[in-house]
């Protein structure tokens, strides 16, 4: 086991795009670190640089206490999951498992005892003399797990392990995962672009854009304290709503609707009463709203807003409630390459709404009853609001942020 | 090229009404029958060979082979014993001396070739490629009298090596093109999970791509031996008589009148069936990938 360790990492293709930028990543021993982003950001870039699968143009790799930057695959002992599986087709799950030990001339007996020991672990008993054609998609997906155990190497790279697999085993899968590491314990270095992922498997989660590092911390406060906009926009499903509004004394205008703001707010993020009288970009997550009738008695400083819901989706426990207001879409640079990233690789995947408004996403518990085209009335919780400078799109603070 | 692998029975029709599986029937038992009808067509030239090879001279000359049908004590083996107490099992082998060889180097050079030129970076290679490809339409008649001079400088014109040599060469361009596009065709992972395992390029291409490309291997050495089996023109020019294979020497039996067709039919069937075997042995890696369930 080690750590990893990534200094000013670039890496620049032939034709001057520049997949990662300046990374700069601790990944402690025994970590789970999962780097996510959208499609593009650098993400599988940067693990194949640890890999040793693509060359390092700048920066330097550390595995352990030993600069890896010019050591081929074979010498930095770690071990990767494809997203493809990328299984032997012409060997038998045994010697697909086997064939890292072999290369590595390791004795027979002890290769056939990390087999056995790796495919009970993994369930894969009955399965051993079978060639990869003849196991479903789950089977695979833990042979390809079973030959990176088997190895014993200091750090586990996976890329995407699980988005081949359709969606409920993708949930126990990411279970098995989670227990996996708890047991083993090995350092672990997982790509993903799905969030919900990142946050139910990671330790820490690192969030890239565009080959920068936007955003390293615990799931946990990833969602609770974005550094910017694009974080607080990609973490979190659904997304965050965001709106330009007008910072006054003691509260936001925005739309037709006035939010207080609590005093507390302005001392626990510094800065933020520079912004009095000027626009800011807030951010309001769909949790931290609440249907007025079900949250009577415990709405205190929550500030209550109506609206005419459009569109509801129910999902048994709770109500995604999408409304529209009155104030034109967000037009920042992050706000438009989150807005690309849900739509995938259409130009424009969500429908124009015209007239200057956006649709908001409130998540109310399924009690609410509520349906399409009926008014309601919402509550805020305003001490969760975020609140975002509206050139540079940084979170106003955010420890990260202030200066000095 | 790449053979399409489906997993049996994913696509599992839905069951036709009874009226289109019976007209259905009955047209397949047609084509069924066409079919066979070619194929026994096709084959009775071959058949001709093999039963004028067991008739002795006196009776090929007197009747149609066809009669052997109606009078099976025609039957004899002497065509077949005098031939092979004969001269002629000498060429027989030195048809194996030069198609064996031929063949495998041809796959050994053009399969690492094949690597190379598609999994390994190095300067010009795209360059170097393209004139390897180009090399295709070089005709063979063009090379024989430059190729001639330099063996007589050699010193290897007439010996086996040097007509082994002659085949390699017209050999790998086409190789070396077939082989290096089903290279391509494997997912990359496989060969970055093979690295990652420990492997460097040479277990790369000895345990996972080469094994992987049995079928394009399979089929290439097929045509490789019978291009190499079946030649006349490069044995002409550069086999001397005791290094001539058997397509020469059944060629030195054609006379301007007249043919010595107890030689020459056991002879050809003889040259046929072993190129026949090896089909039979690889036909299964024609029809089938290997690829099924190794990515997704």
């Amino acid at each position: 086991m080690a750590s990893i360790v990534l200094r000013g990492v670039d890496k620049i293709y032939a034709g001057g795009v520049k997949a990662v930028n300046g990374l700069d990543l601790e990944i402690k021993d025994g970590e789970f670190m999962v780097l996510v982003g959208p499609s593009g950001c650098g993400k599988s870039t940067a693990l194949r640089m640890i890999a040793g699968l693509e060359d390092i143009s700048g920066g330097e790799i550390h595995i352990g206490d030993k600069v890896v930057n010019h050591l081929p695959p074979k010498d930095r002992d770690i071990a990767m999951v494809f997203q493809n599986y990328a299984l032997y087709p012409h060997m038998t799950v045994e010697e697909n498992l086997a064939f890292g030990l072999k290369l590595r001339k390791m004795p027979k007996a002890e290769i056939q005892r990390r087999v056995v020991e790796a495919a009970n672990m993994l369930g894969l008993e009955g399965y051993l003399k079978r060639k990869p054609a003849a196991l479903s998609g789950g089977q695979r997906q833990r042979v390809a797990m079973g030959r990176a155990i088997v190895r014993e190497p200091r750090a586990f790279l996976m890329d995407e392990p699980l988005s081949n697999l359709d969606a409920k085993l993708r949930v126990s899968m990411r279970a098995s995962l989670n227990q996996l590491h708890e047991r083993l314990g090995v350092t672990t270095v997982y790509v993903t672009h799905d969030q919900v992922e990142a946050m139910t498997l990671g330790d820490r989660v690192c969030v890239l854009k565009d080959g920068v590092l936007q955003q390293v911390d615990t799931p946990q406060n990833l969602f609770d304290r974005p550094v910017n906009l694009f974080v607080a926009g990609f973490m979190g499903s659904p997304a965050m709503n965001f709106v330009t509004a007008d910072l006054v004394r003691d509260g936001i205008a925005f739309a037709n609707y006035r939010l207080p703001i609590p005093a507390s707010t302005f001392t626990d993020k510094p800065g933020l009463g520079d912004y009095i009288g000027r626009k800011l970009i807030v951010g309001v997550r769909p949790s931290d709203f609440e249907d007025a009738r079900s949250a009577n008695g415990h709405n205190e400083g929550w500030a209550r807003i109506p609206v005419r819901v459009s569109v509801t989706e129910e999902l048994g426990s709770e109500i995604n409630v999408l409304f529209t207001i009155d104030a034109p879409p967000v037009m920042h640079k992050d706000a438009l390459a989150l807005a690309q990233d849900a739509a995938g690789d259409e130009a424009d995947g969500s429908l124009p709404l015209g007239g200057g408004k956006s649709l908001w996403t409130a998540r109310v518990n399924s009690r609410s009853q509520v349906r399409p085209n009926q008014d309601l009335e919402l509550v805020v919780d305003t001490h969760n609001l975020h609140f975002f400078d509206p050139e540079s799109g940084l979170a106003i603070g955010h420890p990260a942020n202030v200066r000095g | 090229m790449m053979t399409t692998a489906t997993a049996p029975g994913a696509h599992a029709a839905p069951r036709p009404g009874l009226a289109a599986r019976i007209a259905g029937r009955a047209g397949g038992g047609l084509i069924q029958v066409f079919l066979i009808l070619i194929g026994l067509f096709w084959l009775l030239p071959t058949l001709g060979l093999l039963v004028v090879s067991i008739r002795d001279e006196t009776d090929n000359n007197a009747s149609g082979w066809w009669t052997f049908f109606t009078k099976p004590a025609q039957l004899t083996f002497e065509n077949y014993t005098n031939l092979l107490s004969s001269g002629f099992t000498s060429s027989f082998w030195n048809t194996v001396w030069i198609t064996v060889p031929s063949t495998v180097l041809v796959i050994g050079i053009a399969a690492m070739a094949g690597y190379a030129f598609a999994w390994i970076e190095f300067p010009g290679r795209d360059l170097v490629f393209l004139v390897v490809v180009g090399l295709l339409v070089v005709p063979i008649q063009i090379a024989l009298i430059p190729i001639a001079k330099l063996y007589g400088f050699l010193g290897i014109f007439g010996s086996i090596p040097g007509v082994v040599l002659f085949h390699v060469a017209f050999g790998l361009p086409f190789a070396i093109f077939l082989l290096r596009n089903f290279f391509v065709g494997i997912p990359r992972e496989l060969l970055e999970a093979a690295r990652m395992d420990g492997a460097g390029e040479w277990k790369i291409f000895s345990t996972v791509v080469f094994p992987l490309a049995k079928p394009a291997v399979a089929s290439l050495g097929i045509f490789q031996f019978l291009w190499v089996w079946n030649d006349l023109l490069i044995a002409l020019v550069f086999a001397d008589t005791e290094n001539q294979p058997m397509t020469k020497a059944l060629q030195s039996q054609m006379r301007q009148f007249g043919t010595n067709v107890d030689i020459l039919a056991p002879g050809a069937f003889l040259s046929l069936i072993v190129p026949l075997i090896l089909f039979f042995a690889f036909q299964r890696y024609f029809v089938r990938g290997l690829l099924a369930g190794s990515v997704k």
